[in-house]
């Protein structure tokens, strides 16, 4: 449990960072952070009194020290006071993205999690089959790793909601209202989830089979493959005492894929007007909602740092070594 | 000094064990050899191929991107006036895909060169120092790693305010602080790997000093691992440039992200306009499979088995229709391993104001 605790004193330490570049980019930032903002409100008028809250929130001509700006900071977040959302008539930000962040979870984690299962077990295919019909899948493979995820779901969109009329072509769900868990309800939710979910699936897929092939093709010159297949044991089994191995780099390259996943999620949700953390982030665009975007920034760097305990927990039950110091 | 260590780059990436080099002529014409993979061919054409097309698309455009042509409420599918149509404002489409790569090219090549210079920094430094420094350069690192890229940009890009978002140099410098840190954690290991070889022992007991050690024993040795991360950073970099250009944070006039931006605001995907949003997209997909495909290409260099698929299937097409039993691998094995021996990563060891001489990874030789 000695990796557990140390994984967990640096996710710590990186939520502290996270938590302080949000306090340190409006002022560190050459020039005045209020000005910049102006800059980007065109068609609003600006009276004296918002310019006043935005010297008020970013610390322009306050005579507190930084010091006690930011200790005031850091109290604020740990009583989970985000500020309020000038885009949502002035919100508390904490409400405005909980009621988005199920969306999300639910999404981007169940989409998540298929890729990894899929794309691992594509990967460990191509590689058991190498020199077979599976390679021709690399080159489309190359594409769809290189594709922006929101190219992805204009196409999802443009052939199985417009076209072929399929599925629905965005939103989480028909009604606006939130019924009762039924099942009409459930499966409305699904309906609407199959695209957008697909699309992430389909773009991150791509990383894990590569990766998965790579270090599959590694492992299958170990001798214990040999003997393996030696002793005559079924293929199946063979192959699964390769990938089992094989996935261990996949578990803990996972902190370096979550990153760009979730990335190209966001984007998703926005292209298919999910009503997710994505599409809250380019509403905080739009509207230049800068404490939204700021609450979002912490929220889901929090959220990706779960996910990497989650796979830290996985890769301490998939590999024994991990467990013998302790 | 500085031309020795650019001669010394070429030489470390693709020397064959055996041959002595016989000077900097020598590690230029092995340098070029490199290009023989079809996947590095396929990727570099592809890459040749939208770098001239973003230098000369402007001056070929048939319209300027903003023209605005005859008054229609909606967007016009590909015609003999407008090769790939119009948008909603009537502005030509093709002339659009044409301006849009520029700037996107110079700020994710710009990216890519920061960041590496960044990571090659921060990862040799912390891999050849260990301790205490290794521990801190390391940490920073895995901080930038696992912190979610998107909406840190989006509040860095907000607050810069409109003129500093319209400013390339800045933009790229910027996404190159998002997007070091992978390439810096791989040069780590590498530089770790290799700190305690023989080779680097026997350069520290004849009295080298450390710096010189980096540059003239490690660094080169990174070639490839170098090479690799500064395409995958400009890789990053593309899909970051489109991304914040689709969200409308850095200048959307002229790039492809852009494209996709006013496409998405008049609701391409949804009223069929396929016209408008699926040339910039492809435009992005395909310059980012070139980069992949070169990516690929380096990595079956550093990792000479992974060109094994490649290999094993020119074998066995020779002798039968390719089912891929396990058993139908083993002469190709043999194959395998003669093959990546010559490959292999080679040491250069540089004697005192001589030539550099490569020397097999089995063999090291001390001069």
């Amino acid at each position: 449990m000695r990796m557990i605790a140390r994984r967990l004193f640096f996710y710590l330490v990186t939520a502290a960072v996270a938590i302080s570049l949000d306090f340190l980019i409006p002022r560190l930032i050459p020039g005045n952070p209020v000005d910049a903002i102006l800059s980007r409100m065109q068609g609003v008028t600006v009276t004296p009194a918002i310019i006043h809250s935005l010297d008020l929130q970013f610390g322009v001509g306050t005579n507190a020290s930084l010091w006690s700006q930011y200790t005031h900071y850091w109290n604020n977040v740990l009583h989970g006071n985000l500020g309020v959302s000038s885009g949502n008539a002035f919100a508390p930000v904490t409400e405005v993205i909980r009621a988005a962040l199920p969306y999300t979870l639910g999404l981007v984690g169940l989409a998540t999690v298929i890729s990894f299962l899929a794309g691992t077990a594509v990967g460990a295919l191509v590689a058991w089959k190498r020199g077979s019909w599976l390679d021709n899948l690399l080159p489309a493979v190359t594409f769809f790793q290189a594709a922006p995820y929101f190219f992805l779901a204009f196409l999802a969109i443009d052939v199985f909601a417009i076209t072929l009329g399929w599925f629905p072509s965005g939103l989480a769900h028909q009604s606006f209202d939130f019924p009762a868990w039924n099942w009409t309800y459930i499966s409305d939710l699904l309906d609407h989830a199959v695209l957008p979910a697909l699309t992430i699936v389909v773009a991150s897929a791509a990383g894990w089979i590569v990766g998965m092939r790579n270090v599959m093709l590694t492992t299958m010159d170990e001798d214990y493959v040999l003997i393996a297949a030696a002793k005559g044991l079924r293929k199946s089994r063979v192959i699964w005492y390769a990938a089992r191995n094989a996935i261990l780099p996949s578990v803990s390259g996972f902190a370096l894929a979550i990153g760009f996943i979730v990335s190209g999620s966001l984007l998703t949700e926005i292209v298919f007007s999910y009503p997710g953390l994505g599409t809250l982030l380019l509403q905080a665009v739009s509207n230049n909602d800068y404490e939204l975007m700021q609450g979002l920034f912490l929220i889901i760097t929090f959220a990706v740092l779960a996910a990497n305990l989650i796979a830290d927990f996985v890769y301490v039950f998939l590999d024994p070594r991990t467990r013998q110091e302790a | 000094m500085a031309v020795g260590i650019g001669t010394e780059l070429e030489a470390g990436g693709a020397p064959a064990p055996g041959v002595v080099p016989a000077g900097a002529a020598g590690g230029r014409r092995r340098a070029l050899r490199l290009p023989r993979s079809p996947k590095i061919l396929a990727g570099l054409g592809l890459l040749t191929f939208f770098v001239l097309l973003s230098i000369i698309g402007p001056f070929v455009a048939p319209y300027s991107p903003d023209q605005i042509f005859a008054n229609s409420p909606v967007p016009l599918p590909p015609s003999a006036a407008h090769w790939l149509g119009t948008t909603n404002l009537q502005q030509d489409v093709f002339s659009q895909l044409l301006a849009g790569g520029g700037d996107m090219l110079l700020v994710s090549f710009l990216a890519g060169v920061l960041a590496t210079a960044l990571s090659v920094v921060v990862g040799v430094t912390a891999g050849y120092l260990g301790g205490w420094a290794d521990e801190l350069l390391s940490m920073l690192a895995n901080i930038f790693l696992v912190m979610p890229a998107l909406p840190l940009l989006v509040i860095l890009f907000g607050f810069l305010g409109k003129t500093g978002s319209n400013d390339l140099f800045l933009v790229g410098l910027i996404i190159s602080v998002t997007g070091w840190a992978w390439g810096a954690r791989v040069l780590r290991a590498q530089t770790l790997s290799m700190r305690n070889r023989d080779y680097i022992d026997s350069a520290r007991i004849i009295g080298e000093r450390r710096w010189r050690i980096i540059f003239t024993e490690i660094l080169p040795n990174l070639t490839p691992i170098v090479a690799s991360s500064f395409l995958f950073t400009v890789l990053y970099a593309v899909g970051t440039y489109t991304a914040m250009a689709f969200l409308g944070l850095v200048n959307p006039d002229w790039n492809w992200g852009g494209m996709l931006f006013y496409a998405q605001g008049a609701n391409a995907e949804l009223t069929g306009y396929w016209w408008w949003f699926i040339p910039p997209g492809l435009a992005v997909a395909l310059l980012g499979t070139s980069l992949v495909m070169l990516n690929f290409g380096i990595d079956e260099f550093i990792n000479p088995r992974l060109r094994a698929a490649g290999l094993t299937r020119r074998a066995e097409g020779r002798g039968r229709s390719g089912s891929g039993r396990p058993g139908g691998q083993r002469p190709a094995r043999v194959r395998r391993v003669r093959r990546s021996q010559q490959f292999a990563l080679t040491p250069v060891i540089r004697t005192m104001g001589r030539a550099p001489a490569a020397v097999g990874s089995g063999s090291e030789v001390l001069p």
